[in-house]
């Protein structure tokens, strides 16, 4: 049951341009029984950031897996930057599957970055930025790697540029994975839990990383964290999201500071216990 | 001890055959190596019809007896195709890569599944396409998974390749016959010396093979390992220069 009515929407269903950098509508996923997105309606702005939120297990980490393509809905539509993800539009509006070729198209607004960084081992730092930029965005390897140098010491590594992953700190690895994201100039990045697998004195490092992403303005971010005083600093939206769906939508001042539902009281309550 | 060393002209014999058991090996496992590659990725496709073809050739290839093989490519194929006898190294060849397809297929498709799933979800995205998923990302961490397994395919190999004696090619071990037919006609009864040469050749190939192998592990691992040569900098003329070169 949706209990706080979502931010007004437009109501046309028709994808329409400056349209909401991210839309969801009705997506359902489930793993066998288990119901981890019931119905899912979302609007993300563009350039706007928005911090979800949310007891493991209910289903945050999936919203972001589902707009990175990484699990199929079981129904309903998503759309990014006002093009359906999963579907073709025909002449008359009507939706049907869509193929590889145009999923790809509409991915490449999206990039993520992982709890468990999923730097490629075999490549240095710079090799891990420049994939991307020179195999898929047909850059020249010269124009790769000044891209590849340049995000590297906006991240503070650029003297790491050699060492390959294995050799790198987990904060260390967490910025390469996020210049490697950054190459590839999305429209709307994904952080899942991004400083949940590092050691407490580097997260630090990585969050002012993201809070410069932030600061610039541009990119639209979705984020899944545990790091309640930087979503309270960067976030112009929470989302408390429990068995798959939005509980809670607000500023993060009244979703942290003065929640409605016991629920959100309960999460919260535990997460500051710690 | 002289017993053990064998006349010029025999070991001339044992070149030639040394020839023709190397081709063998090398025909063999070239098409081994590209069934297992092939066969492997296509046991992990999304499509159903792939899948299932390579898996009935998985199953042939591992479950029919390599010699039997042999000798259907040997005599039966030329007769149903009209071949020339000429083309029998390359059948005996096709036996061997086809057996050695079918285990290499598997070994392929085991190191594929034990790269981290989160590598091709990374891959995913930055929008690589699936092809390049495999090619930049996947393959090379497999890889280093792979090559162990088939270094020691590639030794079963050689030996299978004695096996094409018994098709009348003169390999190794053919010739190994032929010198001891010889040797009975000259009322030679000690064969020590004779299998103790050839036993030799077999194991200086498989460890050759073997290390060639390690070479390759060892030039694998180092991809994981910083890169030499000074750190690239930003700006500069070097930089400038390289770009307008490139």
């Amino acid at each position: 049951m949706p209990t706080n009515a979502p931010e007004p929407q437009p109501a046309s269903e028709v994808s329409d341009k400056g349209a909401a950098a991210v839309r969801f509508r009705g997506v359902h996923k489930a793993f066998g029984d288990n119901v981890v997105l019931r119905d899912l309606d979302l609007n993300v702005e563009p350039g706007e950031r928005v911090v979800i939120i949310g007891p493991s297990g209910s289903g945050k980490t999936t919203i972001l897996r589902v707009l990175m393509t990484l699990e199929r809905p079981d129904g309903g539509t998503i759309t990014v930057g006002g093009r359906h993800l999963y579907h073709e539009e025909g002449r008359d509006g009507s939706l049907r599957p869509a193929g590889e070729k145009h999923i790809r198209s509409v991915r490449s607004d999206i990039g993520m970055v992982f709890q468990h960084f999923n730097l490629f081992p075999h490549m240095s730092a710079l090799e891990n930025i420049m994939l991307a930029p020179v195999q898929v965005h047909g850059k020249s390897k010269s124009e790769a790697r000044a891209l590849g140098l340049e995000l590297l010491e906006k991240v503070g590594l650029a003297e790491h540029a050699n060492h390959t992953p294995g050799e790198l700190s987990g904060g260390q690895k967490q910025r390469v994975a996020i210049a490697r994201s950054l190459a590839t100039d999305p429209a709307v990045m994904l952080f899942d839990e991004v400083t949940s697998a590092l050691d407490p004195e580097l997260v630090g490092e990585v969050l002012s990383v993201l809070r410069d992403i932030a600061e610039e303005g541009s990119t639209t971010m979705l984020l899944v964290t545990h790091e309640m005083g930087f979503a309270r600093e960067v976030a112009d939206r929470v989302l408390m999201f429990d068995q798959g769906q939005i509980l809670e939508d607000g500023t993060p001042e009244e979703i942290l500071r003065n929640p409605q539902e016991q629920r959100t009281k309960d999460f919260l309550g535990a997460v500051f216990e710690h | 001890m002289e017993d053990l060393i064998l006349s010029e002209g025999q070991y001339r014999q044992l070149l030639v055959g040394l020839r023709v058991t190397l081709s063998v090996l090398g025909w063999s496992f070239l098409l081994g190596v590209v069934l297992s590659l092939s066969v492997g990725v296509m046991r992990l496709s999304s499509n159903r019809v792939v899948r299932g073809v390579a898996l009935v050739y998985v199953e042939f290839a591992r479950g029919i007896s390599s010699i039997i093989l042999l000798f259907i490519m040997a005599y039966a194929i030329p007769i149903l195709f009209g071949f020339q006898q000429g083309s029998r190294l390359l059948l005996a060849s096709l036996a061997l890569g086809l057996n050695m397809g079918g285990y290499g297929a598997e070994i392929v498709r085991g190191s594929i599944l034990a790269v981290p799933k989160g590598q091709t979800e990374a891959s995913i995205a930055l929008n690589l396409t699936p092809f390049q998923r495999l090619r930049f990302v996947v393959l090379p961490q497999a890889l280093r998974i792979i090559l162990p397994p088939f270094g020691n395919l590639t030794i079963e190999i050689l030996k299978g390749t004695a096996l094409v004696s018994l098709i009348a090619l003169t390999d190794l071990m053919q010739v190994v016959s032929i010198i001891r037919q010889q040797q009975l006609a000259n009322q030679v009864s000690d064969v020590t010396g004779l299998f103790v040469n050839v036993l030799m050749i077999y194991f200086v190939i498989a460890q050759v093979i073997n290390g060639v192998f390690r070479l390759a592990e060892r030039a694998l691992d180092r991809r994981f390992s910083s890169r030499p040569g000074d750190l690239p900098t930003l700006g500069g003329p070097a930089t400038a220069a390289a770009g307008a070169g490139g």
